[in-house]
């Protein structure tokens, strides 16, 4: 008995290959969407794990020298012999054969536990490591890129050496970096004696770097995954639609077969077991596909994210993806958890239906009309519910909860507010024919109401993920302006320097502006205090978030101070507050915030006056430089005639910003790739849910052909439906598409990492998107209303003579 | 796992103490052999044989504080060569090892030094007198004023020791012989310093004075092959002798003894295998490990029969390389106090 049901169910796909093909595509392509960037995301953390291993990213504290340049080795021997716990590390660039190779010598003896990597540290001969011609670890690509260099210590791949990283014994590296003698900082061990000199008398040059919890920017990169996770989740939602469609319609296809094996007797438990366990096959099926398929998108976009990455980070992500176990898993469990509530409401109706409830497709529309009320009831409780999350709710898993209910609601609204617009331009309609297109377009609704879903979906996400990444962009672009306003910067090596600095460039330049700058706490946490020029570069630039009226006239009095973001949201403060710094006699008044993205600590901006005041003792080497910008390189080769002053220590503001923006462009690339994907993905269910449709739409047909209109009247009417419906969609996505950028952006954005990025509106990619979602609508109605034109007229016909 | 790992992996590889591990007694290819011919030379064995595989400077003092508590010092410098000779800078084949504690009847503190030598990181000379490694030095005019300081994350310590008796060449005119089968080091001893300085300790700053023992030791391959491990002793008796005394543990349960009765005098009289006894009287649980914390000596041709207690039985040396060493208390026909160390266990 239960094999006959079997395969009679089972029968159904075969008579219906295009939707088990729909099916298993949507639910192949939703698991892909998510698989591979799950896979993006997993790779670069996983390397982000690696780098953080590396030498000086940020676990101990370090000396480093205040010039930025090597110094003899005899500065560590003296701070060791005074007692300092520090080990050296040289680090450099070496220009191989066709690559550039970055070198790290450290001294295995003097290390830290834990600063180096752990194969580099765990396996080995020491005397190997030690004696010429030594060993260098490296990635196992790096390895391979390096073999049969001359001159390079025996090579060991080491699955946890970033590539393009040489980790080697420091009197190797000295050798092979040609600085005999040299150290570029020395890691200062966690446990030190209680006995030690103090550090400016050993070593002036040197500064003490506390650990980094993280790099600055890697602020920024985390930010970069939480976007990716985001669009991850869109994605899967939009393929979840077209798996609801699909399974929805096949249930409700083979309701006259449910109706038929009830009543030859079979149980109701039973024929939800058994339906239970083909959407279980068939999810797997999918799923495995889609996950290969993920891994295929992962592989595909990984290279301009290890770009992007590298740009940003500095450090290398290796452009290849390995297999990791728990995205294969992850992947085959998310497509089962989704076809199983994509197929939960089918299998409740199936349940709750009298047995012997009508079977005809019309029932389907009816019962769905009954339940757009309900929807709409739902989409309003999620409406609210999103709502409440957005004004009560904090912390990331409430932003996240916001963007779902968001969503959700949206997509459960759509198919209400388009019956009401249909029925609105039914009324409004004159003539025999314009009636019926809308009154049959609305009838065609419940059908096509999931596929329209899956598009709103798939346009909104584009829309809010497209908004957020070009706020981003243009935020971080505008950061890096406020940041580098000035045409160079120089860092002389000592005060002296900088006095002569300062006088040899007062001629030659437009302003030299002082950026000095001293650590200390305040308001209970670390954060960076600057002394900055009454000058137009910071009061045309700056970007003040909330300021109060005449705001830099106080601060060149002295008695305000501004700070960035990140403090006012830790501490509460906000302009009109009073806030007292170190070494203050009273208290000063916050004249106003500004914005400072990506910097996870605090930061306070003074008078020069003032700063000069509370702290002399900071040190006064960083300037600033105002010039026309065509005069920049000059100077800067001139400032290195002039002082000698070494490359690193003169920055050139355009070259950095040229790096910056081909990086925000390589983040470009991959939502873009992503944006298309989703897009494909909702053309797609469009296309197998019209196609579906003109199956069961002929007997509606039929009588209009009958009556005189030609199949090519009626299949233009089709595509101009199709069209009409996408557009309407497209209009109803703008606002959700708003919406869901702004709680990226002010929500889950603040709850991840502390600041708020601004919004900004493209409404000429909405146009783009608006035609995008046209031709994906139109070209998914093209292939069905190219059949009903070259349907043959027996076809139709035999509406007529069929009994259904 | 960490990079002392490869160091530990170096030094099991390295004949420096016995571990029970089997080759240790393996060739010593390029390296020098101790020879019973050679005639110690002063100042210049004071300072490093680079040509011999191992050496050390061993310094133990028994410390009585102002407070009338006693304390014991160890300061040791370890010297390992991965290859005969020595390099300029980093090429160096050099390593060192420091170790320094301060053992109270309560507390135990342990501090660890690795470097490499080429750099100046650590090293020692001849004349002036000085071993180094970081900011820990045992330093004089010459070996028998010397200024000795260390210091560890909890504690310190500045000694002045003054020798107020000659240097002593332990075994046949400082050729000792470790096995039956002819292994052996080149080893003297300074027994006989006085001691005054400050210990620092958590809780404050303690004056100390006492009695110290200074060993000097380098070879290239001190152990035979079957030997787990040793028990090394030296005693300040309060007549006026010393007593230097190991056994060398072999795995078929014998021993090897040898040592050396110091006469107040200063008159050294060598004693060969079986001459001293020692036997564990009293056993303790420590670092998870089942130690003798207390020993009968026996030297029956000098009428010797004493009993060694630990000040400290948990002197446990919880270093790369983990062996137990502190200072003792001499009860029994010949009382005074001592050093004791225990290695292989």
């Amino acid at each position: 008995m239960r094999r006959a049901t079997l395969s009679a169910m089972l029968s159904h796909w075969l008579r219906h290959p295009l939707q088990l093909g729909s099916l298993l595509l949507g639910l192949a392509l939703a698991t892909a969407l998510w698989s591979g960037v799950q896979a993006i995301n997993a790779e670069a953390r996983a390397s982000y794990a690696r780098a953080a291993q590396m030498l000086g990213q940020d676990r101990f504290a370090q000396l480093v020298p205040r010039d930025g340049q090597r110094f003899d080795q005899s500065v560590f021997v003296a701070l060791r012999r005074a007692g300092w716990q520090v080990s050296p590390v040289l680090e450099g660039a070496l220009q191989t054969d066709g690559q550039q190779l970055r070198v790290l010598g450290l001294d295995p003896l003097s290390a830290p536990a834990g600063s180096a990597p752990q194969t580099v540290t765990g396996r080995g001969d020491l005397p190997g490591f030690l004696t010429p011609p030594g060993q260098g670890y490296a990635a196992p690509q790096t390895v391979r890129a390096l073999a049969g260099q001359p001159g390079l210590p025996r090579l060991i791949a080491s699955d946890d050496v970033l590539p393009g990283l040489l980790i080697t014994d420091i009197g190797i590296a000295q050798g092979l970096l040609e600085a005999s003698g040299q150290v570029s900082r020395l890691i200062l061990a966690p446990e030190q004696p209680r006995r030690r000199a103090p550090l400016a008398a050993i070593a002036p040059g040197l500064t003490q770097r506390p650990p980094q919890a993280r790099a600055d920017i890697a602020a920024l990169t985390d930010s970069f995954h939480l976007n990716l996770t985001a669009f991850g989740l869109l994605s899967f939602a939009v393929g979840l639609f077209i798996v609801h469609g699909a399974i929805g319609l096949a249930f409700e296809q083979r309701r006259p077969m449910f109706r038929t094996l009830r009543a030859l007797g079979v149980p109701l438990r039973s024929l939800i077991g058994l339906l239970m366990a083909e959407v279980l096959i068939l999810a797997l099926i999918a799923g495995l596909a889609g996950v290969a398929l993920g891994y295929g998108i992962a592989a595909a976009l990984l290279p301009d994210v290890a770009a992007t990455l590298r740009g940003l980070y500095g450090a290398a992500l290796p452009g290849t993806l390995s297999l990791r176990p728990a995205w294969w898993a992850g992947g085959l469990g998310i497509a089962v958890i989704g076809a199983g509530a994509a197929a939960g409401q089918s299998l409740w109706r199936l349940a709750h239906l009298p047995p012997l409830a009508p079977a005809q497709p019309r029932a389907w529309a009816r019962a769905s009309a009954r339940g757009l009320w309900r929807q709409g009831a739902a989409a309003l409780g999620l409406g609210l519910a999103a709502f409440g999350l957005a004004v009560f709710g904090s912390g990331l898993v409430a932003g996240f909860a916001l963007l779902g209910a968001l969503l959700l609601a949206a997509a459960l609204a759509l198919p209400g507010i388009l019956a009401l617009g249909l029925g609105v331009a039914e009324r409004a309609a004159k003539g025999v024919l314009a009636q019926w297109f809308w009154a049959d377009t609305r009838q065609q609704l419940p059908g096509l109401s999931l596929a329209l879903m899956a598009l709103l979906l798939a346009l909104a996400a584009n829309i809010g993920v497209g908004t957020m990444v070009s706020s981003f962009r243009l935020t971080f672009l505008g950061w890096l302006d406020q940041r580098l306003v000035a045409e160079l910067y120089v860092t002389a090596r000592d005060e002296e320097e900088a006095a002569r600095l300062r006088q040899w460039l007062a001629p030659r330049v437009e302003a030299v502006l002082p950026v000095w700058s001293i650590e200390a706490p305040v308001a209970g946490a670390p954060a960076q205090i600057y002394g900055v020029a009454d000058h137009a570069t910071y009061r045309d630039h700056w970007p003040l978030l909330d300021a109060l009226p005449g705001v830099w006239d106080r601060l060149a009095a002295g008695e305000a101070v501004l700070i960035n973001e990140q403090m006012a949201r830790r501490a509460g403060l906000g302009p009109g507050d009073a806030l007292t710094l170190p070494g203050a006699n009273g208290a000063l008044i916050v004249a106003g915030v500004y914005s400072d993205y990506g910097n996870p600590h605090g930061e306070a901006l003074l008078g020069q006056g003032l700063f000069t005041t509370l702290y002399p003792q900071a040190p006064r080497l960083r300037h600033a430089l105002r010039l026309p910008p065509e005069e920049a390189p000059a100077l800067a080769r001139a400032l290195v005639r002039e002082f000698g002053l070494p490359a690193g220590n003169i920055r050139d503001q355009a070259a950095i910003k040229a790096v910056s923006v081909q990086v925000f462009d390589r983040t470009f690339t991959v939502t873009a790739a992503l944006n298309v994907l989703t897009l494909g993905v909702a053309g797609l269910a469009m296309l197998t849910s019209l196609l579906t449709l003109a199956g069961m739409r002929l007997p509606q047909l039929a009588p209009v052909w009958a009556l005189g209109l030609t199949r090519a009247h009626l299949a233009r009417l089709e595509l101009l439906r199709a069209l009409m419906l996408a557009a309407l969609t497209m209009v109803l996505a703008v606002p959700v598409g708003l919406l869901l950028a702004w709680a990226l952006l002010a929500v889950v954005n603040v709850a991840a990492f502390g600041w708020r990025l601004p919004m900004f509106t493209f409404p000429a990619d909405w146009l783009r998107l608006g035609a995008l979602a046209l031709l994906a609508g139109g070209l998914a109605a093209l292939w069905p209303a190219l059949r009903l034109a070259r349907m043959a007229p027996a076809d139709l016909l035999k509406v007529f003579a069929h009994e259904r | 796992m960490n990079v002392k790992a490869l160091i530990l992996w170096l030094l099991l590889a390295a004949p420096l103490w016995a571990q029970g591990f089997a080759g240790l007694g393996g060739g010593a290819e390029g390296f020098a052999t101790p020879s019973p011919g050679t005639v110690l030379e002063f100042p210049a064995d004071h300072g490093p044989h680079p040509d011999f595989r191992i050496e050390w400077w061993y310094l133990t003092a028994n410390l009585r504080g102002a407070d009338g508590r006693d304390y014991g010092v160890q300061w040791t410098l370890f010297r390992t060569a991965l290859a005969p000779g020595e390099a300029e800078g980093w090429q160096s084949p050099q390593l060192w090892m420091g170790h320094a504690a301060l053992t109270t009847p309560e507390r135990h503190f342990v501090a660890e030094r690795l470097a490499r030598g080429g750099v100046g990181q650590a090293g020692a000379q001849a004349a002036p007198f000085e071993v180094w490694v970081d900011e820990w030095r045992m330093a004089g005019p010459d070996v028998s004023e010397i200024a000795l300081t260390a210091n560890g994350a909890d504690f310190g310590y500045d000694l002045n020791l003054s020798a107020d008796g000659p240097l002593i060449p332990q075994g046949a005119g400082g050729y000792s012989v470790k096995s039956a089968g002819g292994q052996a080091s080149h080893y003297y001893s300074q027994p006989f310093y006085r001691v005054a300085g400050t210990l620092h300790l958590p809780e404050g700053s303690v004056s100390v004075s006492g009695q110290g023992w200074l060993d000097r030791e380098w070879s290239s391959q001190p152990l035979e092959a079957t030997q787990e491990g040793w028990d090394w002793i030296s005693l300040h008796l309060d007549e006026g002798a010393k007593l230097m005394g190991f056994q060398l543990r072999q795995s078929d349960g014998t021993t090897y003894t040898s040592g050396t009765w110091i006469g107040a005098d200063g008159r050294a009289e060598p004693f060969g295998d079986g001459a001293l006894r020692m036997t564990p009287v009293e056993r303790a649980a420590v670092a998870g490990r089942d130690l003798p914390v207390g020993w009968r000596v026996e030297l029956p041709g000098r009428g010797l029969d004493v009993t060694l207690r630990a000040l400290n039985p948990e002197s446990w040396m919880d270093t790369l390389f983990p062996y137990w060493e502190g200072p003792v208390r001499v009860g029994g026909s010949h009382p005074g106090r001592g050093y004791l160390e225990m290695t292989g266990y």
